[in-house]
């Protein structure tokens, strides 16, 4: 056993470094042909959505509000685009261009916001029901299972109406589509986490934690959870999108963000509708094309990573270059991590600790 | 979304997704199955009624919500205590758990309707719409998701693939808006809003037994044109609402048909001779069906929560667009009964879904 342990390690690949390691930048290098170019093609639009979001003060003209220029004039109202309005101006009177600009900065907002809440209560819960199981479990789980089966739309309108009763401030109108949306994502998180706090549970590594005597607290963060995070790109770039249209979807029924407090796509869309019948095309289509950009985009990184982490849909040639590097990031919970015996036997030290348990028993 | 994850159900965690391999627990019938699972409906409609009603009822009463600043104070307060909403919450919870367990959702406050009118109403457009839009998303995704797996790889199969995605990434109002634009105000073929012209509508209310479903209704009447006019109407928003759908149909169908022609009994017909196209169409495609169905279950929130926004956008006078009339009013009551009438249909839709799949596989099973 004391050999294994020892001449495992030597078999190990070379150590990579942080770079190459990091999620994104693996899959990257991974990949190949088309599944290179879908990736790279979403990792540039979504770049480009991040750099619009950061200096949309700099690139749009006026601001979001803006009801007329310098010089005190209204910009006037359906205006068709101009040199002065290059996009054209809404029924509202607000320049369509700036607005769309400004609408990437609010829909960025809200993702960061809405993930970040969903992923920690998400991750949090899932550990928690996986690791500890019993009742609690079963209650999360049937309450999670209820939550997911629901129109995501209507439990957003239902949150929205209890966080803003429909009406807001920036920052207001921002936490209150965020926290919508947060709640109708939990569950997928949590089923995720849960799923895997409940295999590694299983694992030699967290009994041999448990039996030299590591609080639960510390098992369930420093083993169950480092080893749980590795879905998280993956369903963070999926609810990413997801989120966006939410958000506009709440925007398009009239429960996102006021005009005068921020610009958002799915209002101005919302606006559009009535345009359409008298053949005005500009106030509906540049939110709406920025939306499905933003949107394929993300989903299309997403889509990429979850490909590459899936050996049957990864391109052929793919398998066969990076076979070996299969098991860092699969999602198959019980996939080609689980080698027979284990994978604690290939780290150096777990096996130690384990030979020691068994001296003294 | 979560149909791109592998979608699973909402019983995932005891009942294996098709495609995993093995159950944990064989054995069971198939009888055993369909009561466990019809007795999970119970705690699944309970929590969502539940939660939905603290939730709803955390802003305030409704009377104040939709009254508030254009009533006197004293009348305010008097049409509150009449409905009974000055009693502590908890009492309200069992009153309310009461009526909905005999089947009393309430009545609407600006049109003083029961809740349950209001569906049987409204429920036939949105399940005509919800019926269209199936169509359109098997007519386009299945064949395209066979073609993208027979191309895999290949141009096409991106090409394939970046229009799925492109359906779901395209939200349903902006399909429409661009539809409309398009087809109804400068090509000027298909109308731009409603189900049917008014006097259509006239001549199909007056019949006999008119079932809400236009079509059925326009075929009642035995005028083509009517029929005509109904179809036409419902071009549009079927396609909006299809494709949003299709989208997912095809990457699922794509998916299921690259990891059956990995299995044994396809590489077995290829070393016969059997041609790739062939193996697609004959041997890969109807095991490749079956999560297909299981994704149905899902697809119903989908179409639902779609519902709302297409409904909105081409007026199509069902359920989504009612529950969206009835927010700008601010009915509360309307919104809380029809939102918790949904979670009924979505868990019982579920509950047969997942008994089909369980019919079709027999690994599914607790």
């Amino acid at each position: 056993m004391v050999t294994t342990t020892a001449s495992v390690p030597v078999a190990r690949a070379p150590k990579r470094s942080i770079w190459s390691r990091l999620p994104v930048v693996h899959q990257l290098r991974q990949s190949v042909g088309v599944q290179r170019a879908m990736l790279v093609t979403g990792l540039v639009i979504t770049a480009l959505f991040v750099i619009v979001a950061i200096f949309a003060p700099l690139i749009a003209p006026y601001g979001f509000a803006q009801l007329h220029g310098a010089d005190g004039k209204d910009f006037g109202s359906q205006q068709p685009p101009s040199p002065a309005h290059i996009w054209g101006t809404t029924v509202g009177g607000y320049d369509v261009f700036s607005r769309v600009i400004w609408g990437a900065q609010t829909a960025a907002s809200v993702i960061i916001v809405a993930v970040v809440l969903s992923i920690f209560i998400g991750v949090l819960l899932g550990l928690v029901s996986g690791y500890i199981g019993g009742w609690i479990d079963r209650v999360l789980l049937v309450v999670c299972d209820a939550i997911y089966a629901f129109p995501t739309l209507l439990l957003a309108i239902v949150m929205s109406i209890v966080i803003s009763g429909g009406q807001s401030s920036l920052w207001g109108g921002i936490f209150a589509a965020a926290i919508s949306i947060t709640v109708v994502y939990i569950p997928q998180y949590f089923r995720v986490i849960r799923a895997e706090a409940v295999r590694i549970k299983a694992e030699a590594y967290v009994e041999s934690a448990k039996v030299v005597g590591a609080s639960t607290g510390r098992i369930m963060f420093k083993h169950v959870f480092r080893n749980s995070t590795r879905t998280l790109p993956l369903i963070f770039t999926l609810n990413a999108s997801e989120a966006i249209l939410t958000l506009a979807g709440l925007g398009f029924l009239g429960f996102g963000i006021e005009p005068s407090s921020a610009a958002e796509w799915g209002y101005d869309l919302n606006k559009a509708i009535a345009d359409v019948t008298s053949g005005i095309w500009w106030t509906g289509l540049y939110p709406g094309l920025a939306i499905v950009l933003v949107v394929l985009g993300i989903t299309l990184v997403g889509e990429s990573l979850n490909d590459l982490a899936d050996p049957r849909l990864r391109g052929r040639r793919a398998v066969a270059a990076a076979s070996g590097e299969t098991a860092d990031i699969t999602v198959v919970p019980g996939g080609p991590n689980e080698a027979p015996g284990g994978l604690e036997g290939l780290e150096p030290g777990a096996g130690i600790e384990h030979e020691g348990i068994e001296v003294r028993e | 979304m979560t149909a791109l994850l592998d979608a699973p159900d909402p019983l995932s965690q005891t009942a294996a997704p098709a495609s995993a391999p093995g159950t944990r627990r064989p054995g069971g019938g198939l009888l055993r199955y369909i009561i466990i699972r019809f007795l999970l409906i119970i705690p699944t409609v309970f929590i969502l009624v539940t939660v939905v009603f603290f939730l709803m009822r955390s802003t305030g009463d409704p009377i104040t919500a939709a009254q508030g600043g254009r009533l006197p104070p004293d009348e305010l307060a008097r049409r509150v205590h009449e409905a009974g909403y000055d009693q502590p919450l908890i009492v309200q919870y069992f009153q309310y758990l009461g009526q909905v367990f005999t089947g009393n959702f309430g009545t609407t406050f600006s049109d003083h309707q029961a809740v349950t009118t209001v569906l049987v109403t409204y429920g036939a457009a949105t399940l005509e719409l919800a019926f269209y839009a199936l169509i359109v998303a098997f007519i386009v995704g299945v064949p395209l998701g066979m073609l993208a797996a027979y191309f895999r790889d290949k141009g096409w199969d991106a090409a394939l693939r970046i229009f799925a995605i492109l359906c779901y990434a395209t939200p349903v109002f902006f399909a429409g808006l661009l539809l409309k634009l398009i087809f109804s105000v400068w090509l000027g073929w298909l109308p731009v809003s409603g189900r049917a012209t008014t006097g259509d509508e006239l001549t199909m209310q007056s019949l006999d037994h008119p079932t809400g479903i236009y079509l059925i209704d326009a075929f009642q009447t035995g005028d083509p044109a009517v029929v005509g006019d109904v179809l036409a109407h419902a071009v549009l928003p079927g396609i909006a609402l299809g494709f949003l759908t299709a989208g997912v149909f095809l990457r699922l169908v794509r998916t299921n048909v690259i990891s059956t022609l990995s299995t044994d009994y396809v590489a077995s017909g290829r070393s016969r001779g059997v041609s790739e196209f062939r193996l697609v169409r004959k041997h890969a495609y109807r095991p490749a069906l079956i999560p297909i169905i299981t994704v149905m279950g899902l697809q119903i929130a989908l179409l639902l929560g779609g519902a709302v926004l297409t409904e909105t956008t081409f007026e199509w006078k069902g359920l989504g667009f009612q529950l969206a009339q009835y927010l700008q009013a601010r009915d509360y009551v309307a919104v809380q009964g029809i939102v918790a009438m949904l979670a009924v249909i979505v868990a019982i839709t579920n509950f047969v879904v997942d008994v089909i799949a369980a019919l079709i596989d027999p690994r599914v099973r607790y």
